[in-house]
């Protein structure tokens, strides 16, 4: 591994299965255990530096964290220095001058994760840059679709919705296409990314099209607060193109899963009874993200101090 | 307990134990730990430590099954996340970890590695262990027992005592990992 987790466009197929199995042999170590905590990063401190918005993924990280032993600190850009007008810069090497091994961040700006990287002595890991990238995300879906169905070679993926804004989209565009998946995005027009001709994808706008032969079907959030123009006519227009209802759930295949990131508009990219049918993986991603981010963490910060 | 000591091998890569000499201790550990566990037999639990204990512990629990007529569970404990010197050496790859559904509460575990060291990777078994349950109380068996150790831990089963230097390196291949059953000693 790399000492920085910055983007899934990183890693080639040897080091994302090697965190894919490390996950998978942590969920096994821990199955079934009384104590769910590991010695392993006892004595090393994660910062989670998050200047935006987070339920799970800030929980998921600390959690992660604290069942390694690692010591960790929440830092929320509301509430702090940053409201003074404290750079990145300048806060990063504050908590760096503290004592922190690595900075899980999540920024609204893509690439800040990047810069991070060229500043700090730790490991850095993103945890969603803007529209760009959320590669521990990509990572625990695709850690959840090989622990349904088995398997990530071959295995279709429509990736449906606000492709646009998605860092969530970008990530797992790479990871899956590394991973041997063939991944299709299904979007309208006005919220697929120019350029998207040049990603190993392929493209289509008519979902009814693409669900029968999909094995995962991953909805994205319709990212509203990224959204400064209108990108379709209405919400309801939206929902009855591009949702996922009961009717389009039962056009998939019999082994087909429903993913989604979260958070959910419910009743938007994904109806109700879809978001809790047996299908849906939603719950599942959740509890497998505490396993991957440990994998990670584990690979980043368990071997050799820099 | 293995005889006298044998006399340190010279040469680079000394065969010590060649696939009879294995089998013969496999076989001697599996009725020591019959006659140590009595009537508790049925209460043992064999846990390997990845990578060679693993197959050491099926292959003990087999010898067990053919001398006593009783099955014994076995099971396997990685010990990876729990090393003390993983700053030092890196990251590696997990291994797994199985337990009897059962678990290990109350249960005679017997802790079974290749070749006993520095005893660290013991002392992380250990700890592993009391993560994992309380069993009644737990034994180690090696199949070589190198000297050199840097912790208070002495096995309850040795296969065979082997003085070595620190400078040498004791391998053991195993059927199931290597392709043959042979202990090695290289190194003056």
């Amino acid at each position: 591994m790399k000492r920085h987790l910055l983007e899934a466009a990183d890693l080639d197929r040897d080091d994302a299965t090697l965190v894919l199995d490390t996950a998978a042999q942590i969920d096994q170590a821990l199955a079934g255990r009384e104590v769910k905590k590991l010695p392993t990063l006892r004595g090393r401190t994660v910062v989670n530096l998050f200047y935006e918005d987070s339920t799970r993924t800030r929980i998921s990280f600390e959690l992660a964290a604290k069942r390694l032993s690692a010591d960790v600190i929440n830092f929320s850009a509301k509430g702090s220095s940053v409201s003074k007008g404290e750079s990145l810069k300048d806060t990063a090497l504050t908590l760096e001058a503290m004592g922190s091994d690595a900075i899980v961040v999540r920024h609204s700006a893509s690439g800040a994760p990047h810069r991070l990287a060229g500043w700090v002595r730790g490991s850095v890991v993103n945890a969603g840059d803007g529209t760009h990238e959320h590669p521990t995300q990509a990572l625990l879906d695709a850690y959840t679709i090989r622990r349904r169905l088995g398997r990530l070679d071959g295995v279709r993926v429509a990736i449906v919705g606000d492709v646009l804004h998605s860092r969530v989209a970008r990530s797992n565009v790479w990871l899956l296409s590394t991973l041997g998946a063939e991944v299709t995005l299904v979007a309208p027009p006005t919220l697929l990314p120019v350029g998207v001709g040049s990603w190993p994808v392929q493209v289509s706008y008519d979902l009814d099209a693409v669900l029968p032969k999909a094995d995962v079907v991953m909805m994205l959030r319709v990212q509203l607060e990224r959204m400064n123009a209108s990108f379709f006519p209405s919400a309801r227009e939206y929902s009855r193109r591009y949702g996922l209802d009961a009717l389009r759930l039962a056009a998939l295949g019999d082994e087909a899963i429903v993913m989604h990131p979260g958070p959910m508009n419910r009743g938007m990219e994904i109806a109700a009874d879809v978001a809790d049918s047996v299908r849906s993986t939603i719950v599942e991603q959740v509890a497998n993200g505490v396993s991957v981010r440990m994998a990670v963490l584990y690979l980043l910060l368990g071997g050799a101090s820099s | 307990m293995a005889g006298s000591p044998a006399p340190v091998p010279e040469n680079p890569s000394t065969v010590l134990l060649g696939a009879a000499d294995v089998a013969r201790v496999v076989d001697r550990i599996a009725h020591q730990v019959i006659e140590k566990a009595g009537d508790a037999l049925p209460d043992v639990v064999l846990v390997g430590i990845p990578t060679r204990g693993a197959p050491l512990a099926r292959r003990l629990a087999g010898r067990i099954a053919a001398f006593a007529g009783t099955a014994v569970d076995v099971g396997t404990v990685d010990i990876t996340l729990y090393r003390d010197d993983l700053r030092m050496r890196g990251v590696r790859a997990l291994e797994d970890t199985l337990l009897p559904a059962e678990g290990i509460d109350g249960r005679l575990v017997v802790l079974v590695d290749d070749v006993l060291f520095s005893g660290r990777s013991v002392r992380a078994a250990l700890d592993a262990l009391r993560d994992l349950g309380r069993p009644r109380a737990v034994q180690l068996a090696v199949l070589v027992d190198r000297g050199h150790r840097e912790l208070p831990i002495r096995a309850d089963y040795v296969g065979k005592n082997v003085p070595t230097s620190r400078a040498q390196k004791v391998r053991v291949h195993l059927a199931e990992t290597d392709g043959t059953d042979e202990v090695l000693v290289t190194g003056a």
